[in-house]
C-alpha cells in the first residue's frame, strides 16, 4: 500500500489565493485587473490603485470569491465592473462607488454602506444590505436568508434594496429604514413562495414592497399588510425602473402586478417591553 | 507582508488602521463532493476547494475524508489512527490485534509539508474482526467496531482513532486544510466522494484529534457551527453505548447520525428532520399525515435535535448528505454539474472546482442536499430492510401514520 515516495507536491497543486500584485492594463480611463486566484487584499489595492490613478471604469475579470471588493471605498464617478463570483461582503462600508458584479455574489453584499449603487447580475446570498445606511442596491434573481436585516435611514439617506427573485425567512429583520422591494420575477425557484416565514420581524421602520401576496403567518407581528395605494405605487415606480433598466426588462410588465406592502405598525415595538410607563 | 498604511487613510479608513492589518477572518469552512455515477475524482479537487475557502479557518484544523480509495482493501476495516508517542502506539495495537486480525500494518504516506509541525505518529492498519469473538459475543462486525474506537479513544491514553470504516478514510491534523492536503498526499488517493474542513476553532483547542472529519465506521461528519444542545445529545447517547470522549460538540453529530441511520434504521430524509427538526409553527401549517409524523419524530426524538447554528456536511460510502440548522446561522451553497453533486460554504469553492455547473442554489434551512452513488447498498452498513413508510410507522406507532407520507427532500 506504500506509494511511491516524493517530497515536493506535484505541479498544479492549488494554493488558494496568492498574496502577489495581480496584472493590471490601461486602457484610457478603463484599467482591467486579473484578478484569478490573486489575493483580496492585493485586488482590492489595485483596485484603489487604479482609482488613485484617474481610471473611472475599472473591470476585474478572473473573480472568483474575494472578499470585500470596494469595501471602504470613498469615490464617486467610478464603476467596479467584476466579471466572476463577488465575495463575502462586496461594497461593505462602500461610499459612492458603483459596483457591478457580472456573476453571483456571496453573502453579506452592501453591508453597512453608506451610498453608491451595487448590481448584481446573478443570485445573492444571505444578509445582503445588513446594516445598510444608504446606496442602492440591486439583484437580478434569488436572495438568502435575513436580506435587509437592520436597514436603516435617516433624513436624506435612505437605502434602496430591490431584488427579482425569490427571498427566505427573515425578509427585512429588525428593519428600521429604507426601501426593500422583492419581485419574484427572475427566480430560479418559481414553484417556492416569494419569500419565506418572519417577514420584517421586528421590523421598526423602513417599509417591504412585495409583488404579490403573503399570508399574515409568514410576518413578524410588528408589520402591518396592506395592499399598496396609487401614492405607494407612484414612490415605487422609480425603482423598479431602475432595476428594470439594470437588467434589461419591462417596467409597466412589472407594476402590472400586484403590489403588497409592509411597514411597521409601531416605531418602537418594544417600548413597553421591560417597562410601562 | 507589507501593508501600506498611508494609502489606507488617503482613502478615509484611518479609523481602522489599527486593526485591518491584522484582522483574524474565521467562521470554519467545509466542503463536499460527490460523483454519484461512482467516477473516482482525485483528492486535490478537495484541496482546491478548500484552498479559496483559507481565510474562513486559522490554521489550527484542516482534514478530510475520501470514500472509495482503497478499493483493493475494500472488505477490511480501514482504522487510520494517531498516536502521541510509541508507548501509546504499542497499547492500542494491542488492543486492536486482541479484537482482530491485522492484515496490513504501515505508516501513513505523507510529505513535509511548510506550516505542518509536531504531526502525532500517524499509522494505518487494515483488519478483520475475529470471528469467534463476533459469535461469542453475539455482535455484528459494525458494533463490534464501534466498541474497539470507543475503547481505544477513551482508554488507551495518546491514541486516537482517525477513521474506522472500510474503503475509506480521514486524513486531518493541525494546519490549513490545503497545507494538510499536501501533507498526506491526497492527489495519489481516488474517491467518489469528498469531504473537507477549514477550522477555526472557538470552544475547544486546536489538537490533531480534534480536527474534522470526525468519524464512526464509515460516517464522517464536517461541521461550521456550534452545536448548543450538545449536552442534551451527549446524555442521549450515553444511554445508547456511546461515549463522547472529544471535548467538542461535532462528535454528537457523527454518533447521532450512526444511531439514527445504522441502528434505528431512518430513511436519510427523516433523519435530518430529526436532527433540524421543523419549527412548532411549521408543523402546525402542515397537512395532518405529515403533522402526525413530525409531531411525533419531534416527540421521540427531541434530544436528538441538534440546536444552534450550524452546517454540516455527512460523508458515508455511498454518497454524502449536508444539511443546515433549522434558521439558516451558517452558509452553505449547492450545485450540481452532470453527475456530480457539491457543497460548499461558499460558492467560490464550488466555481473553483466546476468550470460550468449546471445548477447552483442555496438550499433552504433544514432541507438535506442528497448525493447517492449509483449502484451502492443505500445506506452501506446494516441492510435497511424497510421501507420509508414502514419505518415512519414504527417510529410514530400509530396506524394513522403507517400510510406513505411524502416527506420534502
Amino acid at each position: 500500500m506504500m506509494r511511491a515516495a516524493t517530497s515536493a507536491p506535484p505541479s498544479g497543486v492549488a494554493e488558494g489565493y496568492r498574496r502577489e500584485v495581480p496584472p493590471v492594463t490601461r486602457e484610457g480611463e478603463v484599467a482591467s485587473i486579473d484578478a484569478t486566484g490573486v489575493y483580496y487584499q492585493q485586488l482590492n489595492d489595485a483596485v484603489r490603485d487604479a482609482i488613485a490613478a484617474g481610471a473611472t471604469t475599472v473591470r476585474i475579470t478572473g473573480m472568483n470569491g474575494q472578499r470585500y471588493l470596494g469595501a471602504g471605498l470613498r469615490a464617486t464617478g467610478v464603476t467596479i465592473e467584476a466579471h466572476g463570483c463577488a465575495g463575502n461582503d462586496t461594497a461593505m462600508f462602500a461610499d459612492g462607488p458603483a459596483i457591478e458584479v457580472f456573476g453571483n455574489a456571496q453573502d453579506g453584499v452592501g453591508n453597512t454602506m453608506s451610498s453608491g449603487r451595487v448590481v448584481v447580475h446573478g443570485d445573492a446570498g444571505d444578509v445582503l444590505g445588513y446594516g445598510m445606511r444608504g446606496g442602492h442596491v440591486l439583484v437580478k434573481g434569488d436572495v438568502g436568508y435575513r436580506v435587509g436585516i437592520h436597514m436603516k435611514a435617516y433624513e436624506k439617506h435612505v437605502p434602496v434594496v430591490v431584488c427579482g427573485g425569490k427571498a427566505r425567512d427573515f425578509f427585512g429583520e429588525y428593519m428600521a429604514g429604507g426601501i426593500l422591494v422583492l419581485l419574484g420575477v427572475s427566480t430560479q425557484f418559481p414553484e417556492q413562495p416569494l419569500v419565506g416565514g418572519f417577514t420584517g420581524a421586528g421590523m421598526h421602520g423602513g417599509v417591504i414592497y412585495l409583488r404579490g401576496t403573503v399570508e399574515p403567518w409568514q410576518c413578524g407581528a410588528e408589520v402591518g399588510i396592506t395592499e399598496a395605494t396609487a401614492e405607494d405605487l407612484s414612490a415605487l415606480r422609480p425603482h423598479i425602473e431602475e432595476w428594470a433598466t439594470a437588467f434589461g426588462a419591462d417596467v409597466d410588465e412589472i407594476m402590472a402586478g400586484s403590489f403588497t406592502k409592509l411597514a411597521p405598525m409601531s416605531h418602537r415595538p418594544y417600548g413597553k417591553l421591560y417597562a410601562s410607563i | 507582508m507589507a501593508y501600506d498604511l498611508e494609502r489606507y487613510e488617503s482613502f478615509g479608513v484611518e479609523r481602522y488602521r489599527d486593526e485591518s492589518p491584522f484582522k483574524i477572518h474565521g467562521g470554519c469552512g467545509l466542503a463536499g463532493i460527490c460523483d454519484e455515477s461512482g467516477t473516482l475524482m482525485s483528492g486535490e479537487i478537495a484541496i482546491q476547494a478548500m484552498a479559496v475557502q483559507r481565510d474562513r479557518g486559522n490554521g489550527l484544523g484542516g482534514g478530510f475524508a475520501g470514500y472509495g480509495i482503497y478499493p483493493e482493501l475494500s472488505e477490511l476495516f480501514a482504522f487510520h489512527m494517531m498516536y502521541h508517542d510509541t508507548a501509546a502506539k504499542e497499547a492500542a495495537e494491542a488492543a486492536l490485534s486482541e479484537s482482530f486480525t491485522i492484515e496490513v500494518a504501515e505508516p501513513m504516506p505523507t510529505r513535509p509539508v511548510k506550516g505542518i509541525v509536531d504531526a502525532p505518529l500517524l499509522w494505518r492498519y487494515f483488519l478483520s474482526p475475529h470471528p469467534h469473538l463476533l459469535e461469542e459475543r453475539e455482535l455484528s462486525a459494525e458494533d463490534y467496531v464501534v466498541q474497539v474506537v470507543m475503547n481505544i479513544n477513551s482508554r488507551v491514553d495518546g491514541a486516537f482513532v482517525a477513521s474506522s470504516g472500510k474503503n475509506m478514510g480521514a486524513f486531518k491534523g493541525v494546519g490549513f486544510p490545503e497545507e494538510i492536503g499536501h501533507y498526506f498526499r491526497l492527489e495519489e488517493y481516488a474517491g467518489h466522494t469528498w469531504v473537507a474542513h477549514n477550522r477555526f476553532p472557538t470552544n475547544t483547542p486546536g489538537w490533531w484529534g480534534g480536527a474534522h472529519p470526525f468519524t464512526l465506521l464509515d460516517w464522517s461528519i464536517v461541521h461550521n457551527g456550534e452545536i448548543s444542545s450538545y449536552g442534551i445529545n451527549a446524555r442521549y447517547l450515553e444511554q445508547f453505548g456511546y461515549t463522547c470522549s472529544l471535548g467538542t460538540d461535532t462528535e454528537v453529530a457523527a454518533y447521532l447520525f450512526d444511531l439514527l441511520l445504522r441502528r434505528h434504521k431512518l430513511p436519510i430524509e427523516l433523519a435530518c428532520k430529526a436532527l433540524a427538526a421543523p419549527l412548532w409553527s411549521e408543523i402546525d401549517r402542515m397537512p395532518a399525515a405529515e403533522r402526525a409524523l413530525m409531531t411525533s419524530l419531534r416527540a421521540v426524538y427531541g434530544p436528538a435535535m441538534l440546536n444552534g447554528p450550524f452546517a454540516l456536511v455527512l460523508g458515508f460510502n455511498g454518497g454524502m448528505v449536508a444539511l443546515n440548522d433549522r434558521i439558516k446561522l451558517r452558509p452553505l451553497v449547492a450545485a450540481r454539474s452532470g453527475t456530480t453533486v457539491m457543497v460548499a460554504s461558499e460558492e467560490a469553492a464550488i466555481r473553483e472546482v466546476m468550470s460550468a455547473p449546471d445548477h447552483v442554489w442555496a438550499p433552504k434551512a433544514g432541507e438535506p442536499v442528497i448525493a447517492r452513488v449509483e449502484g451502492m447498498e443505500w445506506p452501506i452498513h446494516g441492510e435497511l430492510h424497510l421501507g420509508p413508510a414502514e419505518i415512519s410507522c414504527a417510529v410514530t406507532g400509530t396506524e394513522h401514520s403507517c400510510e406513505p407520507v411524502e416527506v420534502a427532500v
